[in-house]
């Protein structure tokens, strides 16, 4: 048995989880609950394994020595590991919190990785390191970003869940701001899983994701296409302000106070933006300086992490400003894991870099 | 008017001082960038042209690109808009830290006192309870409980009782101001490499020494005469600049300019590459690693020996090299190098030219280097063919002869080493066309790193502080009430109040234990 099998088990795990937890959200019962949490642990244990096999393969094909030899070398690897951060931080939070209504959240963020990894066919081979990726700073680098941006994840979906459950009219800009986020989210869920379903069949699937991306939608040859896409957007945004209300009622069901969705969010953001600025932009910084011989190039990735830095400090600091608390600086958190999927997926897949680590083969 | 031009330094004092203005930076800093990040910087006006054109249409790129190049769009980052946002950006946080220091370091030196009794009531952390038996047998239990959960407290009289008070983590308030204040230092390490540093490129052939490398186009014409005579004589005494200003007769400060403005940078000591060589994965065209084997002399003495990596530069005073490329050196008259090892096992290096014989030691079998390919592969028809023009699979085609006669000839792969193994079992390999490639150096020095390595970790260190560490203060009163024992716990925690209560229920059911057990 090789680690494929164990991831496969882990999605499958996730996705039912994720439709137990809806379920759960739907009727509250308990032993629905114990259900959904006992499929998380499992998908989690099954992907723990495959994460540890594939390290143990990969160091016998590279022949590096085990710490260079972590499975993080690729887009595809790294998604992976995001999605074990991820659900490592939600069980905590569930918990801590003793609260499963999260879990409705969270695991379709993972299961959807998951997804994604299939949808724009990467590569999910092993390829040898690359001299320049040969360094044991990429490896404190990698993990700690990807701990950081799990962190993240955790103050996107609070953050937005507290937008939700605090907005009243639907003029009020915190509505619009939240049914625009959620929309456009969908947007890119919708459009992706087209292009998977138009393009996983005619085209070679490494070459899927540099060309094809939005290819079916936004980007297609054809102007109706296009002009259609663009008016399915609109719509899709404008169903999800029309009917945002009953998200609300949904949430509300499960008394989860503003406080503790505030609290959650402040407290992951504070976790991630040490280990952030440790790992992310020190590390980083340090294996360029050793790699390159400069710490720093202002480099698209570089770049974008910096502001990914600046705006969760916006987020620390505009909760010392009287008057900034709640509504307001629950947006600042959601943007800045806008910011993070920016530096994460959106250097790679729209701008070019010096970076070669996480480019789509 | 005096006092008016104060007020309006004062003004802009709080300006400077507030959260909001870093706010408003943050912002700025961060919009500016994303159009940094879009548009290729210092990247040819075409390629921006281009992305613009993809954004906007035909028709608005090439008048956005003059009002984006007129803005300094096109090298954002060294523009003088974007570094006065990092002044303004630094001015911010040294007038912020500034102006809230006193008040800090106040509450930090602040030694605790006993809280006034109503004062109880309303502290953010309360907790109230009775125990049987006298304040003066419960006063133990209560002190040892606050010890066992860390706090070294202070202890006064009370009517009809006494009060503990304590306090820890005062310093952690200072974590933010150490955050604040590394950031600083690491502007000013940015600021003192690009200073007192410099950086430059060097390909240097297998074989060759290097005194000095180009860091910048030269500025004006260039007097090839004189600058070919400096670069001898710099050679003739191994880099040592003040060697080479004797030897030609010239102030060691006018050397030192003419050097500078052909762009030319002495390294001060001299470097040579000894040899070069790419390792391939298996079956691969991919790299597994490069690597230069490289030797520093300094005063015409060889004092370091080193080969670098990518990911692993070597370091002489100050001076690092770094591995970044590599490359062939067109129409080089380098030496093909075999080992020979005869079927008895002895082997030799030999050093070859082309089409020059070599003999297997103990044996009357002649060879002759005939062809070499930097990149053998074959077609379909099984005629070779180089498929590349580096070394990606170097190989040399060689007759041999046996006391005059042809017998027999083929290719030997220098990744390959089993291709040379002949019939008789002797064995031919072909270790490398040496002087044939160049390394490719980026050589940097730059005193600032240390500073910015320095800041960083006190950067970090100060995040962990203010986040993970808080500044917790306690005060316990044990007094008498109706023939029982009273005990009012007030606590009050600059963050994370959840877990310091926690701590004073720990510590509450100490006390209750240890009543018990002393009873
Ligand atoms: C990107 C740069 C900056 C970083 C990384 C940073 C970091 C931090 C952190 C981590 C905190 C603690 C937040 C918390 O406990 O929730 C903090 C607090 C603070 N920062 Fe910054 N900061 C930066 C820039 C600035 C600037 C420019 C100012 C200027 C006004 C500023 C003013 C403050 C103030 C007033 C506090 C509160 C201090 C206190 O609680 O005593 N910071 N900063």
């Amino acid at each position: 048995m090789d680690s494929s099998v164990f991831f496969g088990l882990s999605t499958m795990a996730y996705i039912i989880a994720m439709i137990i937890y809806i379920t759960y959200l739907a009727f509250r019962n308990k032993s629905v609950g114990i259900v959904a949490t006992t499929i998380t642990i499992a998908g989690f244990f099954s992907q723990t394994i495959a994460i540890l096999m594939r390290w143990k393969e990969f160091n016998d094909i590279s022949g590096m020595g085990f710490l260079r030899s972590a499975p993080l070398t690729n887009l595809y690897e790294s998604i992976i590991f995001f999605v074990w951060c991820l659900i490592l931080g939600y069980l905590i939070v569930e918990f801590r919190y003793k609260n499963r209504s999260f879990g409705a959240f969270v695991t379709p963020v993972a299961g959807l990785a998951l997804a994604f990894i299939d949808i724009t066919g990467m590569s999910k081979e092993i390829h040898p390191l690359i001299p320049a990726l040969q360094s044991n700073w990429l490896l404190a680098h990698v993990t700690m970003s990807f701990i950081a941006y799990a962190a993240f994840a955790i103050s996107f979906s609070t953050g937005l869940m507290y937008l939700i459950i605090n907005t009243e009219k639907k003029n009020q800009p915190a509505y619009i701001f939240w049914a625009f986020t959620l929309g456009v989210f969908a947007v890119l869920l919708i459009s992706m899983g087209i292009d998977f379903m138009t393009f996983k069949v005619a085209v070679r699937p490494e070459e899927f994701i540099k060309n094809y991306l939005f290819r079916a939608s936004f980007m297609n040859k054809s102007a109706a296409v296009r002009i259609i896409s663009w008016i399915s957007t609109i719509s899709i945004i404008f169903i999800v302000w029309r009917f945002g209300n009953i998200l609300k009622t949904v949430i509300e069901k499960f008394n989860i106070s503003s406080q503790i969705l505030d609290e959650i969010t402040y407290k992951s953001i504070a976790i991630g933006f040490p280990i952030f600025t440790l790992g992310g932009l020190i590390f980083g910084a340090i294996w360029a300086d050793q790699a390159w011989g400069t710490y720093w190039s202002w480099d698209p990735k570089e770049t974008w992490s910096l502001i990914t830095w600046f705006i969760y400090a916006f987020y620390l600091h505009s909760r010392m400003i009287r008057g900034w608390r709640g509504k307001r600086v629950a947006i600042v958190a959601v943007l800045g894991f806008f910011a993070v999927i920016v530096t994460y997926l959106g250097v790679n897949l729209l701008l070019s870099g010096l970076h070669s680590y996480g480019e789509l083969k | 008017m005096s006092e008016e031009k104060k007020t309006f330094i004062d003004r802009i004092w709080d300006i400077f001082a507030s959260v909001k203005f870093a706010i408003v930076i943050f912002s700025l800093i961060s919009l500016t960038s994303i159009i940094g990040t879009v548009l290729e910087q210092r990247a040819e006006p075409e390629r921006n042209i281009n992305i613009l054109t993809r954004l906007f249409g035909e028709s608005l790129a090439p008048s956005l690109y003059n009002i984006l190049e007129k803005l300094g769009f096109m090298d954002m980052y060294h523009s003088w808009w974007f570094i006065t946002l990092l002044i303004l950006f630094s001015a911010n946080i040294i007038i912020c830290s500034i102006a809230r220091l006193p008040r800090i370091l106040k509450l930090i030196k602040e030694p605790m006192k006993p809280m006034a009794r109503e004062h109880f009531e309303t502290a953010p952390i309360r907790r109230e309870i009775v125990l049987k038996g006298k304040p003066d047998k419960i006063k133990e239990a209560v002190a040892s409980s606050i010890r066992a959960i860390g706090f070294n407290f202070s202890e006064s009289k009370e009517d009809k009782g006494y009060q503990f008070y304590a306090q820890r983590g005062n310093y952690t308030r200072l974590g933010v101001y150490l955050t604040h204040l590394s950031i600083i230092f690491i502007l000013i390490g940015a600021l003192i490499g690009i200073a007192f540093g410099y950086k430059g490129y060097l390909n240097l052939p297998e074989g060759r020494t290097a005194v000095a490398f180009r860091f910048s186009p030269p500025s004006g014409p260039i007097d090839e005469m004189n600058l070919e005579r400096i670069l001898n004589a710099l050679e003739a005494s191994w880099g040592d600049i003040s060697k080479a200003s004797e030897l030609l007769n010239m102030k060691e400060k006018k050397l030192k300019e003419i050097l500078r403005k052909n762009g030319i940078q002495p390294l001060g000591f001299s470097i040579r590459c000894e040899d070069f060589d790419v390792e391939f994965y298996e079956n691969s065209n991919t790299p597994k690693e490069f690597k230069s084997w490289l030797t520093v002399i300094d005063g015409g003495k060889e004092v370091v020996k080193k080969s670098i990596e990518v990911n692993d530069p070597l370091s002489y005073k100050g001076t690092t090299f770094y591995q970044a490329s590599y490359g062939m050196i067109p129409n080089a008259p380098g030496w093909f190098v075999l080992r020979l090892t005869s079927k008895s096992g002895s082997s030799e290096i030999k050093r070859l030219n082309f089409g020059e014989k070599f003999v297997i030691p103990y044996s009357n079998i002649e060879g002759t280097i005939r062809d070499f390919s930097p990149a053998l592969a074959f077609d379909k028809e099984g005629r070779p063919f180089t498929f590349a023009e580096m070394m990606n699979n170097p190989a040399v085609f060689i007759d041999f002869k046996e006391a005059g006669r042809d017998k027999y000839s083929g290719w030997i792969y220098k990744r390959y080493p089993l291709t040379g193994r002949l019939p008789e079992g002797h064995i031919v390999e072909f270790l490398d066309l040496w002087g044939s490639q160049y390394t490719g150096l980026q050589i940097r020095k730059d005193p600032g790193v240390w500073i910015i390595y320095l800041a960083s970790t006190s950067m970090t260190v100060g995040l962990f502080i203010a986040f993970f560490m808080s500044h917790r203060r306690l005060w316990v009163m044990v007094i008498e009430d109706r023939g029982n024992t009273k005990v009012h716990i007030a606590g009050v925690s600059n963050k994370n109040r959840p877990a310091f209560e926690r701590k004073i229920g720990r510590m509450i059911s100490l006390i209750k234990e240890r009543q018990q057990g002393g009873k």
